[in-house]
């Protein structure tokens, strides 16, 4: 059947997206010394992402799986190709003006951007463990290389170093896991994993199953900074590049939760109820964690860490329902929070100013008398974390608990309830240093936003908005997806 | 079409003028402005109610499908009906009057335009709570009328505990919020819809033994929200601390308006609470004991803010037993005529605090009767309306509620009876304590400006004559027929009541000035127990603040934030010098911890399948 090795048209079209990121970033990498303005690369990075979204539509338009089963097209694959591609643009809008004034702007930040989020493409298409693997590790590594990306800054050292070793350590689990499974079931496809488990072949190996997902399981509670395996995150988050932290924080993340979701709804869905109880207890601690420990920081990077922990749970609330109300929530959540912190991280970058010198919540105040706009938009990301009607947070959250109480999941409900209520504190805390507390006078003057750190607040401010007025826009299409192939 | 979204849309666009440009405008142009809305927005009530003429069933306007996946299809839809009308008039009309007082009032404060933003943002979502059709859209508008609330409160926020005020309502409302988020969550999982109209038809159907045991949850819930809005016990604490805020907006949103949102909800789901017994005389026990328990506070209170603050929450309370009692039409006939008098009484206050430039202790105030004439004499309207003096306002709404729980519960009417008389008196103390006697204070005295005393005036006028809006009556086609015989005996009995109080201030202020002082002393424990307030805020602080704070700093502070950035690996030393320094840092403490960390977690999340699942 030598017929059957070369791929279709359509089969091209169908990873289109990442062949041309992968193709634009190995550009930049090998041409850089061509452009004496390191800003023209961002442009391009920029475009490429743009034109990735297109390919993505494009694709969509024939959905379907590509070589031999590896790749899947469908909705929920579209939903977040574009969720990443986006992020990663308003990342690139929100980085050029703090690389340039660190002095750092170059073609390798760029570059290891679009591959990173070329493994979240990856990651969130692939229908089999090996590709899913492959994704996650090609995002994985060049996400940690930006974690440390601003070398001189000891910071990011640390960040990095520590992001590394965790985040190895949990892959090996991953890995680990994804070789039991093969040797358990013989397949790495999550469809045959599927019917393999579906035919009761693996009865004798019920056990081994049991543990291959718990092992798989950590692999992602890792990525995605699910409890108990969320301790990484405020450190990284911290030490990181403020740009870096929100991109790790919205790309990297959906990417992860969209795996997660497709395997333990696809492959592993025959034995849901043996992994149900972990993801309940997991969901929990994560809220609880994520929320009680924000309550007490004063680093504002640090709080928004502790506020993806909590965020993470409630995604996790929606996992748990595993039903296709809890997938379509979930989406919909992923995408309102991507738009929310994207736009919180770009003022804490604006505020934190060269070298990062402001990032106390205290040095928040007074910034509704400096650059009273600013302010009023770092209140709309604010509250939509909150949760407060009118802003995508809350549709976000509505629509989760509503998938869990369908799913019977009454406890988890209210408990997840309660943690939104006590949320609620710590982000009232920026708002209320933001307009009441005067400003104090700091050696170094804030200048107004740049041109990409507005546009960022701008389109982050619009789109959270949008998704809490009208959640018709993209619920519609997340409800449509959520039927993910089987 | 009637345009209703013109409403609320009007203050808000108020709010954007103001927000955005505020800082650039004169004074005029922001109260041209601020104003203007809010008068546009009442007139624009006052004609569609006339333009829809009887009303007899609500008429709704649906201007886009919000929400719809599955079985969840929530609009965006409007709607008036007669319960609706009387809140519109009564929100749009004395926010009115309170908008054009402020004027005066703050007119030397910084922040101006801030201010009135803020008021014409509250108006909007204000509106928006009234006109919901359905529970989702209720609560945009009751979220957000809380949040302008909070930033009200922390107006003034140079001074610290402005801020903490406003801080303790926001805390105390989340409580009270959660109850309201898990109702709708239960409402919609039980009848596929968060529509008012739906939910009461198919509430109506369903049968008894299926709705029993949830609608009365889903009530409960919904009281646990209302509780905390309209501070009943066990959350009315944050009310009386509100009052840091600016007196405009003690009168107009922890008075008139927003505080009465619950009894507002409530009636709002009356379909429901009627098939819910136990949640009704739940209702009516939190409203008794509200009653009471604020009603005697504030017999021993001295800032004149203070009083009428527990004297609010006493009224609420008032409000809920009529609702507890199956008496809706009674319990919004009160909300009305206490948003006259309350928001009379606040802003009299005010008028008071501006001529004492600030003062409100009522023990340094006193004779100010010759001096700020107009001022006194529309309180002294406010306060015979209040105390429940035939043929006032508050006698009219405070007689039909007192009538409806007489039949409810006897026992009741009497604890109401006592509460009326107790109200009569505080009110009365604080009447007598302020403008008879001699003045006791060192400041000038002086009578405010017009812009403030006539809108005083309206409200006087209002306080005096509105018990002859027949609210009940016009209310029947919503909650029925109110039946309830007015038995003369009953009414003498509660008027009789009111006027003891009244005697009895006048006895203890006028007459003796020094009975007070020794019955204070004779009585000392009971005297010290609700002078400082049963001492209910040391014990939340003591039972659920403390534990909370210091839980999370040792538990979760401690114990699993303990990593930190440093920029040296955890103080081990510079790294990444060399693969070899790199190395080291896995020695150091505290990424090796976090290693632990990941085995023990992946332990324990492996056992936890393995065994929790292989057991089934």
């Amino acid at each position: 059947m030598p017929a059957n090795l070369v791929p279709s048209a359509s089969e091209f079209l169908r990873i289109s997206p990442e062949i041309l990121l992968t193709v634009a970033g190995t550009l930049m990498m090998t041409l850089e010394s061509m452009f004496s303005r390191k800003r023209t690369l961002g442009v391009i990075a920029f475009f490429a992402l743009l034109g990735a979204i297109g390919l993505s539509v494009a694709a969509h338009g024939d959905p379907g799986a590509a070589f031999h089963g590896m790749i899947m097209v469908d909705g929920f694959t579209t939903f977040f190709r574009i969720l990443v591609f986006a992020t990663g643009m308003l990342t690139i809008l929100m980085s050029a003006d703090y690389l340039e004034k660190a002095k750092a702007e170059s073609a390798e930040f760029y570059a290891l951007l679009v591959f990173s989020i070329v493994g979240q493409s990856l990651m969130v298409s692939s229908n089999e463990l090996i590709m899913i693997f492959i994704g996650l590790e090609t995002s994985s590594i060049a996400s940690y290389v930006m974690a440390g990306y601003l070398r001189a800054d000891r910071r990011n050292s640390e960040a990095a170093l520590k992001y590394f070793l965790l985040g190895s350590f949990a892959t090996a689990f991953l890995l680990y896991g994804i070789a039991w499974t093969y040797g358990i079931t013989g397949a790495t496809n999550l469809s045959e994993i599927r019917r393999v488990l579906l035919s009761g072949q693996t009865a004798d190996s019920a056990l081994l199953l049991l543990a291959a997902t718990a092992m798989m399981f950590v692999g992602f509670a890792f990525k995605v900074s699910a409890a108990p395996f969320q301790m990484w995150a405020p450190d990284v988050y911290q030490g990181a590049p403020a740009p870096v932290s929100a991109f790790l924080s919205a790309g990297p993340k959906a990417a992860a939760f969209a795996m997660f979701f497709r395997v333990a709804l696809t492959a592993f869905e025959p034995v849901k109820a043996s992994w149900e109880p972990l993801l309940w207890a997991s969901a929990l601690a994560t809220m609880v964690i994520g929320n009680f420990a924000a309550l007490r920081q004063t680093n504002i990077k640090r709080l928004l860490a502790y506020s993806s922990i909590a965020h993470a749970g409630y995604v996790m609330v929606a996992l748990t329902a595993a039903s296709e109300t809890g997938t379509a929530a979930a989406m919909f959540y992923l995408a309102a929070y991507a738009a929310m912190n994207l736009g919180a991280f770009a003022i804490v970058t604006h505020v934190a100013r060269r070298g990062e010198r402001y990032v106390e919540v205290n040095d928040m105040a007074g910034l509704s008398v400096r650059q009273p706009l600013t302010a009023a938009l770092l209140t709309v990301f604010l509250l939509s974390l909150i949760g407060v009607p009118l802003t995508g947070g809350f549709f976000g959250k509505f629509y989760i608990f509503k998938a869990a109480l369908d799913a019977n999941l009454v406890w988890l409900t209210v408990l997840g309830l309660l943690n939104s209520a006590v949320a609620a504190y710590y982000y009232l805390r920026v708002v209320v240093v933001m307009y009441m507390q005067p400003p104090v006078d700091e050696e170094m003057a804030l200048e107004a936003p740049s041109a990409g750190i507005a546009a960022t607040m701008w389109v982050a401010a619009v789109a959270t908005v949008l998704l809490g007025v009208i959640p018709g826009l993209v619920l519609d299409f997340a409800g449509r997806s959520a039927d993910l192939a089987r | 079409m009637h345009q209703l979204w013109l409403i609320p849309a009007l203050p808000l666009a108020g709010f954007l003028v103001n927000g955005i440009f505020g800082r650039k405008l004169s004074k005029p142009a922001v109260n041209a402005v601020a104003i203007g809305s809010v008068l546009l927005s009442f007139l624009w009530v006052v004609k569609t109610l006339l333009a829809l003429g009887p009303l007899e069933s609500a008429y709704t306007e649906s201007y886009f499908t919000w929400i719809q996946s599955g079985i969840v299809n929530v609009g965006f839809d409007l709607a008036v009906d007669r319960l609706a009308a009387v809140m519109l008039l009564v929100v749009t009309g004395i926010g009115l009057l309170i908008h054009i007082y402020a004027i005066g009032y703050m007119s030397h404060e910084g922040g101006y335009y801030r201010f009135f933003a803020y008021l014409n943002l509250f108006m909007f979502f204000m509106l928006i709570l009234v006109m919901a059709a359905n529970f989702l859209l209720l609560f945009v508008g009751w979220e957000g009328v809380g949040l302008c609330s909070y930033l009200l409160i922390g107006f003034y926020f140079l001074k610290k505990s402005a801020g903490d005020a406003g801080k303790k309502a926001f805390v105390v409302n989340r409580i009270g919020d959660f109850g309201f988020s898990l109702a709708i969550f239960l409402t919609l999982v039980t009848f596929g819809s968060l529509d008012f109209g739906e939910v009461s038809a198919k509430a109506a159907t369903m049968s008894p033994e299926t709705t029993a045991g949830v609608v009365t949850g889903i009530c409960l819930l919904l009281l646990v929200g209302a509780t905390g809005k309209s501070a009943q016990v066990p959350l009315y604490v944050w009310l009386p601390d509100a009052m840091e805020g600016p007196t405009p907006v003690s009168a107009l949103i922890h008075a008139a308006t927003m505080v009465t949102a619950g009894v507002y909800m409530v009636a709002r789901a009356a379909p429901l609470f009627n098939l819910a017994p136990i949640a009704l005389d739940v209702v009516a026990f939190v409203g008794l004991i509200t009653a009471v328990l604020a009603a005697t506070i504030g017999l021993a209170q001295n800032d004149i803010k203070k009083v009428f603050a527990y004297s609010t929450v006493s009224q609420l309370g008032y409000m809920f037993l009529a609702l507890g009692a199956g008496a809706y039409s009674a319990g919004i006939f009160h909300v009305m005529t206490h948003a006259f008098f309350k928001a009379l009484l606040f802003l009299g206050a005010g008028s008071v605090i501006h001529a004492l430039e600030g003062e409100q202790d009522l023990r340094r105030m006193g004779g100010l009767r010759s001096k700020i004439p107009v001022t006194f004499l529309v309180l002294m309207c406010a306060a015979v309306a209040i105390a429940g003096v035939p043929p006032f306002s508050g006698f009219k709404s405070k007689d039909e509620i007192l009538l409806a729980v007489h039949a409810y519960s006897p026992w009741m009417f009497w604890v109401g009876v006592v509460t009326a008389g107790m109200t009569a008196f505080y009110v009365f103390r604080a009447i007598f304590l302020c403008f008879f006697g001699t003045y006791r204070g060192k400041a000038h005295p002086h009578e405010s400006p017009l812009v403030m005393t006539l809108p005083l005036g309206v409200l006087a006028l209002l306080s005096l004559g509105g018990g002859y809006i027949n609210v009940p009556q016009y209310l029947a086609p919503v909650f029925g027929q109110p039946n309830v015989d007015h038995d003369m005996t009953l009414v003498a009995i509660s008027v009789g009541a009111g006027l003891a109080g009244i005697f009895l201030a006048w006895l203890f202020y006028v007459v003796k000035p020094e009975l007070p002082e020794a019955l204070a002393r004779t009585f000392s424990a009971p005297y010290k127990l609700i002078y400082n307030k049963y001492y209910v805020d040391e014990a939340y602080d003591a039972l659920v603040v403390h534990p909370l704070r210091d839980g999370s700093r040792s538990v979760l502070w401690r114990g699993i934030d303990a990593g930190l950035i440093d920029g040296a690996v955890n103080g081990t030393g510079a790294l990444a010098r060399s693969i070899g320094a790199g190395l080291r840092t896995m020695q150091s403490g505290y990424i090796r911890r976090y290693a632990a960390w990941v085995v023990l977690g992946s332990i324990v999340v492996v056992a936890m399948v393995t065994f929790l699942g292989g057991a089934r």
